[in-house]
């Protein structure tokens, strides 16, 4: 059954993606660093919303639909409308190429994260597998 | 939504004339040892004179620029002041002057902070002219920075499309001393380019056609320069096809032939084109089984075969392999003279650093792990790749 993006469903069933897949766990074995990542509003979704996702040495120990982007201490945050989102999702936008045309917005180091452009993919790999319904 | 970026070039026999028209006060030559033996930097002095333009020289580029040595190039722009820096040589003086530009102007940033996801705000103090010396790396047109961490023996992939050079001056005499091994070697650094632009998941409408053209201009005078150095039209076209290929996979990707050969070359100091040049045929191989077309569709533009899918791309390997051949260049790691023995104590640290390299991400089919390391290993034995 498809799980409505953005939820808390959605980033648990995103979590345990990533925490199934052998590619994502040997492409990010050594990384440490929780993301939220924050939908903002547009003409397709009216809301902000907050999502907490946990990674650490190529798991996913946690994730949850937060009411704030500083409700937990996170070393990341990645910021784009709803309509961005949905098409990082739906694999019609590389996130890498997203964040280079500055359509996604991240804070955070990026020298760390430059050295894992392979668990970002796999982890846009693991958006796709969870079956998500765009309201 | 993308970007096309490229500095205004100036191309073609006398095309160096052009620096007698530069306006600015101090510029910054940044460059190798060799270059400035071998009278390619009086060569460039000479205009910038004719422009009343005082020079001071940064000449202590090293093949796979590291971090000091930047380093040590940001200080010297410091003292000095300019408002030109120019970049003259191959891939790694080029390289070196866009990270020294960048830094001068932003002393907050480290060199591995020069990343794409950030506003720079460049040309407040210089503005960049690249010169290229070798035919093959396009970094005069590209943004590209490829820095080497000496202490972690890896190569950085750096930059951000703001770092493009403001001028490319690309003058085929510049070229013309170069010997038959480094024409070989950088001739199929620009093949890759040309054929990784055009075939990795990045690609676009606005640099297809420049990498094809640059391939096709690549198979018919690579050749030809290579067997007779003073061939100067051989020279100039494929001065030209190098830049083609910069601009076309400078504004798409360079792919997993890249990721590979950036850690052969880091580990083993292999040169970067030959090393390209190696991995090229054995990536083509591998995405053939499942994502030919591309491949398929380049084979048959270069006439290399009208098959289509996967017999069509293995066709454009067995060509490149050709074409290594045929200017003495080798197709597989062992006869680039690496011993075995040497390779496998490192094959765990090149399939770690390849498969996190930033080529990797737009790799038309995307090798699991354990595909890597067998394609490492093909690659070393010379065996064409079957799975």
């Amino acid at each position: 059954m498809a799980v409505k993006f953005p939820s808390d469903e959605w980033i648990k069933a995103l979590s345990a993606q990533l925490n199934a897949s052998e590619a994502y766990e040997k492409s990010a074995r050594d990384w440490e660093g929780d993301f939220v990542f924050v939908v903002e509003p547009d003409d397709a979704y009216p809301e902000t919303a907050y999502l907490f996702l946990a990674l650490y040495h190529g798991k996913s120990p946690d994730a949850a639909m937060v009411a704030s982007e500083d409700e937990r201490e996170v070393e990341y945050v990645l910021r784009a409308p709803f309509s961005t989102w949905r098409q990082v999702i739906e694999g019609k936008l590389d996130p890498i190429q997203g964040m280079m045309t500055r359509k996604l917005k991240l804070k955070g180091n990026m020298m760390k994260i430059m050295r894992y452009p392979k668990a970002a993919q796999e982890i846009v790999a693991c958006c796709a597998r969870v079956p998500t319904d765009f309201g | 939504m993308w970007y096309f970026v490229s500095p205004e070039i100036v191309f073609g026999e006398g095309a160096l004339d052009a620096l007698d028209e530069l306006e600015g006060k101090r510029a910054l030559i940044v460059t190798d040892a060799t270059l400035v033996e071998l009278g390619l930097v009086d060569r460039v002095k000479v205009h910038l004179d004719n422009a009343g333009i005082e020079v001071h020289l940064f000449d202590e580029v090293e093949p796979d620029p590291s971090v000091p040595t930047v380093r040590r190039g940001v200080e010297a722009a410091r003292e000095f002041q300019p408002d030109w820096i120019v970049g003259l040589g191959g891939g790694s003086p080029m390289d070196a002057a866009k990270a020294i530009w960048v830094l001068y102007e932003r002393p907050d940033l480290e060199p591995a902070e020069i990343n794409p996801f950030i506003r720079l705000g460049l040309r407040q103090k210089a503005r960049l002219i690249t010169i290229p010396t070798t035919s093959g790396t396009g970094a005069e047109v590209t943004w590209g920075i490829v820095l080497t961490d000496p202490e972690e023996q890896r190569k950085m992939g750096l930059g951000n499309r703001e770092n493009v050079a403001d001028i490319a001056v690309v003058d085929p005499a510049m070229a013309a001393g170069m010997p038959p091994q480094l024409t070989a070697d950088t001739g199929l650094d620009a093949l890759t380019h040309a054929v990784e632009g055009y075939t990795c998941t990045w690609h676009t409408d606005l640099t297809d056609g420049l990498c094809v053209s640059a391939a096709r201009l690549i198979f018919q005078y690579l050749p030809r320069a290579v067997a007779d150095g003073s061939d100067m039209e051989a020279r100039e076209r494929m001065h030209n096809a190098a830049t083609c290929a910069g601009l076309g996979f400078g504004n798409s990707m360079a792919s997993m032939a890249h990721a590979m050969a950036h850690v052969l070359g880091a580990v083993f100091h292999v040169p970067h084109g030959r090393a390209v040049g190696i991995f090229l045929p054995y990536t083509i191989e591998f995405a053939a089984s499942e994502a030919p077309d591309r491949f398929a569709e380049l084979s048959g533009l270069l006439n290399c075969s009208q098959e289509e899918g996967e017999k069509g791309a293995r066709a454009l390997a067995e060509s490149i392999r050709w074409l290594c051949r045929e200017i003495g260049s080798p197709t597989g790691v062992a006869e680039a003279g690496i011993d075995r023995e040497g390779f496998e104590e490192q094959l765990e640290k090149l399939v770690e650093d390849a498969f996190n390299d930033t080529q990797m991400v737009t790799t038309a089919r995307s090798p699991a792990h354990d595909e890597l390391r067998q394609l490492f290993l093909h690659a070393y034995e010379g065996k064409p790749v079957d799975f």
